[in-house]
């Protein structure tokens, strides 16, 4: 009896990840799942923390692919490591702050290390030629899996009749000729494929599966390297830039500021590391301050903070300003008019 | 049979399911894990990996701003 052979699943969340499992499961080989959280993955629930997308379900796609699938999913931290991935992307940036090459090889590349350590055969991925401009191209593909060293032992089942054959193709763990010809941006083979295994309620995230490839996250991203003459983060640093308006007067401080209660909760979180306020004489949202305010910059904190709340046409408001160690004191100001703001100061 | 806690709190999905994940690891079948968690979305997706990977919650727990999850290892 043959042995059965092991792959391991590069698991996004998103269908095409799920189709490629799918396929590769049909075809008698056994599947588990991998999943790498690099604190940009909009697969968190830091859409969630907002309230209006209260609505949506708060589920974890991946883990939801991998349940569709019945297979086990192995969530892996690269927080720390995906930074000089980010800083010092190999192949550069996209559109807008994502290192997608560098990224996907990197992923692939631990997706190796990690059948070596349990014994597995081959990758899969979501991947299919054309469907994403830097990563998913006919000429990237094959660096992928060269840089990544996983070489022959990547296979893309959705494109994978479009490309060379891999190891598990031609040692016959799994029939090429069951695999598909998926190219382009196109999704209908997709939808019809999905219809076929019976997936239904599939997640297909619009701009894709990560923060940086969105404009405005990037943006703030940049602002934060240019304030502090440096690249570098940490995780609270990119969990905040998901969070409120950004408005920075001055390089040397930043405010952030509740758009409504959700995102207010989830800042209360951060009092203790940031100075933060609120308005005291009307009702308003909790902003943080962030660098190194002097007095004045915490009163042009207050009439920032006192502009998005219900005083906001008010001559006066009330503002108590917070330490850090939790001190109090309470200013008065006069909110900004809307036009009084500099529009360069929202990031 | 050994419990022990973990403390997720403040962290965003899914770190808690991978802190758990990674707890779970160095328990023996039959322990029990309680995780505290701030994030809402745990109650969902701590329950899902269980399923997925043979662990069975014995009891969840909602109170005003926490969340907590108790799992016996499967």
């Amino acid at each position: 009896m043959s042995k059965q052979r092991k792959a391991v699943a590069l698991i996004s969340g998103g269908l095409d990840s799920l189709l490629a499992a799918r396929t590769i499961q049909e075809q008698g080989v056994h599947v588990e799942g991998i999943n790498f959280y690099t604190g940009f993955c909009v697969e968190g629930h830091t859409h969630a923390i907002r309230k209006k997308d209260k609505a949506t379900p708060k589920r974890n796609n991946a883990l939801w692919s991998a349940e569709q699938l019945g297979i086990k999913l192995h969530i892996v931290d690269i927080i720390e490591e995906y930074k000089d991935v980010l800083i010092n992307p190999k192949h550069g940036y996209g559109a807008n702050m994502n290192p997608c090459l560098d990224c996907k090889i990197f992923m692939v590349q631990k997706a190796k290390e990690w059948i070596k350590e349990n014994d597995f055969d081959f990758i899969i991925t979501g991947e299919v030629i054309g469907q994403r401009p830097m990563s998913q191209r006919k000429d990237t593909m094959p660096v992928i899996a060269e840089e990544s060293g996983a070489d022959d032992r990547l296979l893309r089942p959705l494109c994978a009749q479009n490309l060379p054959m891999t190891l598990p193709e031609r040692e016959g763990w799994v029939d090429r000729e069951k695999l598909h010809n998926f190219s382009g941006r196109g999704r209908k083979p997709q939808m019809a494929l999905a219809n076929e295994f019976g997936f239904e309620d599939f997640a297909q995230p619009a701009g894709g599966c990560c923060f940086l490839t969105d404009k405005s996250y990037s943006d703030k991203l940049v602002d934060l390297w240019s304030s502090r003459g440096r690249k570098e983060y940490d995780l609270d640093d990119i969990m905040l830039l998901k969070v409120g308006r950004h408005i920075r007067p001055d390089k040397h401080f930043k405010v952030i500021v509740a758009r409504e209660d959700g995102e207010a909760r989830f800042l209360q979180g951060y009092k203790k590391d940031f100075i933060n306020m609120n308005c005291a004489s009307h009702r308003g949202p909790l902003a943080m301050v962030d660098g190194a305010p002097t007095e004045e910059d915490l009163l042009v904190a207050a009439q920032l903070t006192a502009r998005y709340g219900q005083g906001r046409d008010a001559e006066e408001v009330e503002v108590t300003i917070r330490e850090k160690d939790g001190t109090e004191r309470t200013v008065t100001v006069k909110p900004f008019k809307g036009d009084e703001i500099p529009k360069e100061w929202f990031v | 049979m050994s419990k022990e806690t973990l403390n997720a709190k403040r962290l965003l999905c899914p770190l808690p399911v991978i802190r758990t994940q990674d707890k779970v690891k160095t328990m023996q079948i039959g322990d029990v894990l309680e995780v505290v968690c701030t994030d809402p979305g745990v109650m969902q997706d701590i329950p899902a990996w269980c399923r997925i990977n043979g662990h069975k919650v014995l009891e969840t727990i909602t109170d005003e701003m926490e969340y907590t999850i108790i799992l016996e290892v499967g």
